[in-house]
């Protein structure tokens, strides 16, 4: 079964741990009371992983455009493949929309993203305390769907990897990895 | 003669000062000034403002020497984005509101330098220290309304902002940009 291709798999996996490392890390930094130094440096750390996510995250769908997946296993059911269309979609639109209503959610809030303390980002919207509060909710309740869809991904992943056997998942891994 | 002589001088000394201290109180519009601070924390800069705070201007275009200014800051209405953080701010290792309420600015001299321009120099007063302080500052008249705007760099340290921990500059940077727009009618 043909894979994807290099460029793809290298965008997927550091796509993935940037997701479970700046989800984690956003998890941690919340959950500290008041004003601490661990709280600001994660929060930053947090916001720089983000916006690194959101580049990779660019990069990764200006290669989607100009390069065709791999087929799918020839015996997998329509609706199957209906459905990882769909959830793939969903992923991609999160992997945009989760970034950006956090980067968002801190100008709203006064605070602008200096990208590792050296490049200073574009303040695009002026501090706005209504504007913020609801921006934090949406990038919580964005981050929740983007768990509970990447939850599913992985399930189904290896759904494919250990019940059906296909080579479904394979096509995502590294050639050392792939038998 | 030498009585009509001393009368003369003594009502031109009270002649000049009570036209020096005619530079009238102007009445500070509140919803067009603003303070702020402008700190760096990681290298992000934050502007960020009080909320409450009182400014009194006298001032008179013809005589700007004879002018003062008098500004008193509620420090504990800090706002830097966040209730939680805002109680944060107002707690002991940093304005220490409970005991410092008031940050307040008092002008000791005022002198022209050029058009629209004025060097203010005073005592800052934050959390029980005083500092001599000057910064240039600019004036705009409009439409029987003056607009005084200006920026005080400071150090947050010299001021004991940000005990403890905080003293630590690499986290939250020492250097502190105080910047006010005072609108204020006759």
């Amino acid at each position: 079964m043909r894979r994807y291709t290099i460029p793809a798999i290298v965008l997927h996996w550091l796509i993935a741990i940037g997701i479970i490392g700046t989800f984690t890390l956003g998890l941690v930094m919340t959950d500290i009371q008041g004003i601490s130094m661990a709280k600001i440096r994660y929060t930053n750390w947090h916001k720089w992983a983000g916006v690194t996510v959101l580049a990779l995250a660019a990069l990764r769908l200006l290669w989607r455009l100009f390069n065709h997946p791999p087929e799918y296993a020839d015996d997998m059911p329509a609706w199957q493949r209906g459905a990882a269309h769909g959830l793939h979609i969903a992923l991609y639109l999160l992997m945009f929309a989760v970034p950006l209503s956090g980067y968002f959610f801190s100008l709203a809030a006064g605070y602008p993203v200096v990208w590792f303390g050296e490049v200073p980002l574009p303040v695009l919207i002026d501090r706005d305390p209504a504007l913020r509060d609801l921006l934090r909710e949406t990038h919580y309740w964005l981050n929740m769907l983007l768990a509970a869809l990447v939850s599913l991904h992985v399930l189904a992943a290896f759904k494919h990897l250990i019940i059906d056997r296909d080579g479904v998942m394979q096509r995502m891994l590294p050639s050392f990895a792939r038998k | 003669m030498k009585t009509i002589q001393t009368l003369l001088l003594a009502a031109l000394v009270t002649g000049s000062a009570a036209t020096l201290a005619s530079a009238a109180p102007l009445k500070t519009d509140v919803a067009k000034s603003s303070v702020s601070a402008t700190f760096k924390q990681m290298n992000v800069p934050v502007e960020a403002p009080f909320k409450t705070f009182a400014a009194q201007i006298d001032y008179d275009a013809a005589k700007p020497a004879a002018s003062r200014a008098n500004v008193e800051i509620t420090t504990a209405s800090f706002d830097i984005g966040d209730d939680m953080y805002n109680k944060e701010v107002a707690k002991k290792e940093w304005f220490n509101s409970a005991q410092f309420p008031k940050a307040t600015f008092v002008s000791s001299a005022i002198a022209p330098a050029g058009a629209g321009k004025l060097n203010v120099t005073g005592k800052l007063t934050m959390k029980g220290k005083t500092a001599n302080v000057s910064f240039p500052l600019t004036v705009k008249a409009e439409g029987g309304k003056y607009l005084f705007e200006g920026q005080l760099p400071i150090k947050r340290l010299a001021f004991n902002i940000g005990e403890g921990e905080w003293k630590d500059t690499s986290m939250v940077a020492d250097e502190v940009v105080i910047k006010f727009r005072v609108s204020a009618a006759q």
